[in-house]
């Protein structure tokens, strides 16, 4: 039995320990936001926060997430009210959206370290972060307007 | 993927309308053609209770495509109100419904589309929903054979007319039931936002209480009904908000692998890696020691083309993804074992050294040629590409004695009732239901219908509800590539400087042969052919000239293929346009200067060429290492040139430094979503230009996710420019027209910066190594 806190709630799973973090949210406590792409550590789609620190989820044993305060999109904001989120609509950014998820919990880790980022941090910020349909432009503009540049 | 006319596609759709619908006239369904080059106008005048099922909003289903930009107002039941046609319904509380027939990928059909009727019918957008629907021949697509998909850069095009009819028939009726209680003149009243307004008198009525007696009226023939002006557009052309934007920023967009249900079990599959392979004996008891794992099904191979494999059912994706790890499986490897990229090559070449089957022979080419002096031949060559959707394959079926219900991202629901469930149950297509989710990219991936049989199969196995979800290294290993073809060409010019004689061969395998035989077209001598093979090289061939010949020739590597982003314009572009090039090499020219003089009584060609040049700077002096290349292509109505800007290292390292997109699509629905598109097209050329490819050896694929088959990163992306040209004409499709001149315009660029043309894709650093 783990217990986790995620998006500022205590929850109890009965999964063994090694279960992937990313199965236990979507499977077992139905928080479906966090995606499922590549299950090797390396599209991003599974990006949570932990302690703040956006990491994919996919490759994270559930048990090493005890004890550590766990964000997903659903957290993120109650209501799309974050500016991340404010800023992805007014750019119209997301085209299919599956990546959006893992896109958006990325951009927030990096704009909460560094309020202020030039095109290329934000190039390097978000690398790991795969999209096959090609927002990247607009991601990238999204982040500048949260930012309030 | 656009489907010639298949008379008997057509045949047994209008066939299947009329035993569906045996109503008295004034309630009958009835198409209405236009003309024919186009494909039929459908509007589908469809009434009363044997309308097309709908996918209704059903409860907790909030985020699948039925989205509203106001308060979601459920329905009075799917007959209630005011239903003219198969397009819209306005209840009488005010509550406008409008039915979307396409998938939604991203490409913003799902508010483009609605917004065609909303526009007609003056609708207040903001009480507008949406929901999907299926079912019914008349959401067919007249561009694809009459069958329900979503492909080929098609549906704006070929709704452009019958949604605005279907919104405007809408509205001369509420007016006309405004008119009767008024006791006034129709002309005389003005709808607008949901309303009609009888400006002399001050009166007026919203729609919702219009629409009973509007239900009661006869629907008006078409030529009676009004489209508007482009001028009075209030909706088209302007950048209105998609409407399934909000639920894709906060992770409540469902998709079919986040679909939950009552009883669900999830399963992953194992196919044997050698393509038409299959299991021999396999030991399941590991795969069943595993926690949570409930089930290992085997799958048979029950549709054309489609292997059979294994699948492991358990509580949840992780236990049955153990599940597949821990299974002992046997394999029959199959007749495809031996097969390799360089057996393919030999065979594909060997093919193309035999004449093929003609698709075009207009003039006399091969005499042109003969008597010609400086023909360019050249042989090129096109990998295997995979899709790699973001989502890998999922659907979630439940099967029962006399119904089955199917959850899934489709880009075909004619695919997923007439050619999966219902052959593989027994049952016919209206007892399958379709719920329809968002699709994590669909690329012409999700319109096959593996992925859809292995949830029915496991379904009916097991007795319960089950969603499969593939692994990505499945999904990968188990794609249905873009084709390795092998294309031959010889082009020569005349002593004028225009195009003589154009001679193209290409050899392929089959997207359709064996998997959808009934979409093979035929040649002019009635040999079967793939006309997704010559796309480009069809009607689309850009290039006036009158000796032009055209052969195709079918392969058989074993190894499966299908619609790729672009389809055969994709490849088919890169061969056209690089031989273009050469050919203006050959002769001394510029690439533009050339291609504008080929092109010269092409009017909207000469549009993209010269936008796309001048915002480019063609011509403007570049640093050596660096070059400028230049493309152009027809697609679904859409022309489209781009010019690459390379740096080319001394390693061989390509680098885009820039990409101008200049895009001629027509009338614009909604110019944020054509960016968007265009965009999200040259980054997908890209990933087909310089980055994976499919390689096979021992019969499999070498590549398993996207660590061995790269992908576009956001740190490499070029600077896009999209540049729109100002038209009239009516839309065309903007999915994937800027697709195909990627990959020529870089190679023409790399061309220009090393005098190395490259007849070969990926573009790879070896290639391009100087020497000294």
């Amino acid at each position: 039995m783990l217990t986790l806190t995620i998006n500022g709630e205590e929850r109890r799973v009965d999964v063994a320990g090694d279960t992937p973090l990313l199965w236990v949210l979507r499977d077992a406590l139905g928080l479906t936001g966090t995606k499922f792409g590549c299950g090797i550590g390396q599209c991003a789609a599974c990006y949570v926060h932990l302690d703040g620190t956006a990491v994919p989820a996919c490759i994270l044993p559930a048990s090493q997430a005890e004890g550590r305060r766990i964000t997903t999109i659903e957290g993120l904001s109650p209501d799309r009210s974050h500016p991340l989120q404010q800023a992805w609509i007014a750019e119209q950014v997301p085209q299919c959206g599956y990546c959006q998820s893992g896109q958006l919990m990325a951009a927030a880790a990096l704009l909460a370290t560094t309020p202020r980022l030039t095109d290329a941090e934000i190039d390097a910020g978000m690398r790991q972060n795969l999209c096959r349909c090609g927002t990247y432009p607009r991601i990238r503009r999204a982040i500048h307007r949260a930012a309030g540049a | 993927m656009i489907l010639t006319d298949d008379s008997r596609t057509r045949r047994r759709r209008a066939e299947a309308q009329e035993a569906a619908d045996p109503r008295p006239f004034s309630r009958r369904v009835f198409l209405v053609t236009g003309a024919h080059a186009a494909g039929a106008l459908v509007l589908g005048v469809t009434l009363g209770a044997r309308t097309a099922s709908p996918h209704a909003l059903a409860q907790g289903q909030a985020q699948e495509p039925s989205a509203s930009p106001g308060a979601a107002t459920p329905g009075a039941g799917a007959d209630a109100g005011f239903l003219p046609n198969a397009w819209l319904r306005v209840d009488p509380d005010g509550a406008v419904t409008i039915r979307l027939h396409k998938a939604e990928m991203g490409q913003g059909v799902m508010t483009s589309l609605p917004i065609l009727v909303a526009e007609e019918l003056e609708a207040d957008w903001d009480r507008v929903r949406v929901e999907y629907a299926y079912g019914d021949p008349v959401y067919g697509s007249p561009l694809n054979g009459g069958l329900h998909l979503t492909f080929g850069s098609t549906s704006v095009r070929e709704s452009w007319q019958p949604l605005r009819l279907a919104g405007a028939t809408g509205r001369a009726m509420l007016v006309a039931a405004a008119a009767q209680i008024w006791g006034v003149d129709a002309e005389g009243c003005r709808a607008a936002n949901g309303e009609v307004h009888h400006d002399p008198t001050g009166r007026l009525l919203a729609y919702g209480d219009l629409a009973l007696l509007a239900a009661a009226l006869p629907v008006p023939s078409p030529e009676r009904v009004r489209l508007k002006e482009p001028r009075d557009f209030r909706l088209i052309g302007t950048a209105v908000p998609r409407l399934d934007i909000p639920a894709k920023v906060d992770g409540s967009a469902r998709f079919a692998i986040d679909i939950r249900l009552p009883g669900m079990l999830t399963a992953t599959v194992l196919r044997c890696p050698v393509f038409g392979g299959r299991v021999r004996s396999f030991d399941a008891a590991p795969a069943l020691a595993i926690p949570g794992v409930r089930h290992v099904v085997e799958i048979p191979a029950a549709l054309p083309g489609v292997d059979g494999g294994l699948a492991v059912v358990a509580d949840g994706y992780w236990p049955a993804k153990l599940g597949r790890d821990a299974l002992v499986v046997d394999w029959d490897e199959g007749p495809y074992a031996a097969q390799s990229s360089a057996t393919i090559r030999a065979e594909m070449r060997a093919l193309l050294d035999q004449p093929g089957d003609v698709w075009r022979a207009e003039g006399d080419a091969p005499g042109a040629l003969a008597a010609a002096t400086g023909v360019v031949e050249a042989t090129y060559e096109s990998p295997f590409l995979a899709h790699v959707t973001m989502e890998p394959m999922t659907c979630a079926a439940h099967v029962r004695p006399d119904a089955v219900d199917v959850w899934v991202g489709h880009q075909s629901a004619t695919v997923v009732q007439e050619l999966v469930a219902a052959p593989l149950t027994g049952l016919p297509p209206e007892a399958i239901t379709i719920h329809q989710t968002y699709l994590g990219c669909g690329l012409g991936r999700r319109g096959e219908a593996d992925f859809v049989a292995d949830a029915v199969l496991v379904s009916q196995a097991v007795g319960a509800p089950v969603k499969v979800i593939w692994s990505r290294e499945e999904d990968v290993q188990h794609d249905v590539y873009r084709p390795f073809t092998q294309q031959r060409v010889r082009a020569a010019l005349d002593d004028a400087g225009d195009l003589l004689g154009w001679s193209h061969h290409t050899v392929g395998d089959s997207q359709v042969a064996v998997r959808y035989p009934f979409l093979l077209a035929s040649g002019p001598a009635g040999n079967p052919i793939d006309d997704n093979s010559v796309q480009g090289l069809d009607g689309d061939f850009p290039y006036p000239l009158s000796n032009l010949r055209v052969e195709t020739t079918m392969a058989a590597s074993g190894i499966p293929v299908g619609w790729w982003r672009g389809v055969g314009h994709s490849q088919n572009t890169f061969v056209v346009e690089g031989v273009v090039d050469e050919l203006a090499a050959a002769a001394g020219q510029d690439p533009l200067a050339f291609r504008r003089r080929l092109l010269r009584d092409v009017p909207r060609a000469l549009g993209v060429l010269d936008l796309a040049a001048e915002r480019a700077g063609w011509g403007e002096p570049l640093p050596p290492e660096r070059g400028r290349g230049i493309a152009l292509c027809r697609y679904s109505g859409t022309w489209v040139a781009e010019v690459a800007e390379v740096t080319v290292a001394a390693d061989g390292t390509t680098t885009v430094d820039r990409l101008v997109c200049a895009v001629d699509c027509g009338i614009v629905v909604n110019p944020d979503a054509v960016e968007a598109q265009a965009i999200g097209g040259v980054i997908h050329g890209l990933s087909g230009t310089l980055y994976g490819e499919i390689t096979i050896a021992n019969g499999r694929v070498e590549q398993g996710n996207v660590d061995d088959y790269p992908l576009p990163r956001f740190d490499e992306i070029p600077p896009i420019e999209i540049h729109v040209v100002p038209s009239r004409e009516a839309p065309g499709g903007m999915g994937e027209p800027t697709v195909p001149p990627v990959a020529p315009a870089v190679v023409n660029a790399v061309f220009a910066a090393t005098g190395r043309r490259l007849r070969k894709l990926p573009v790879r650093p070896a290639d391009l190594v100087a020497t000294p």
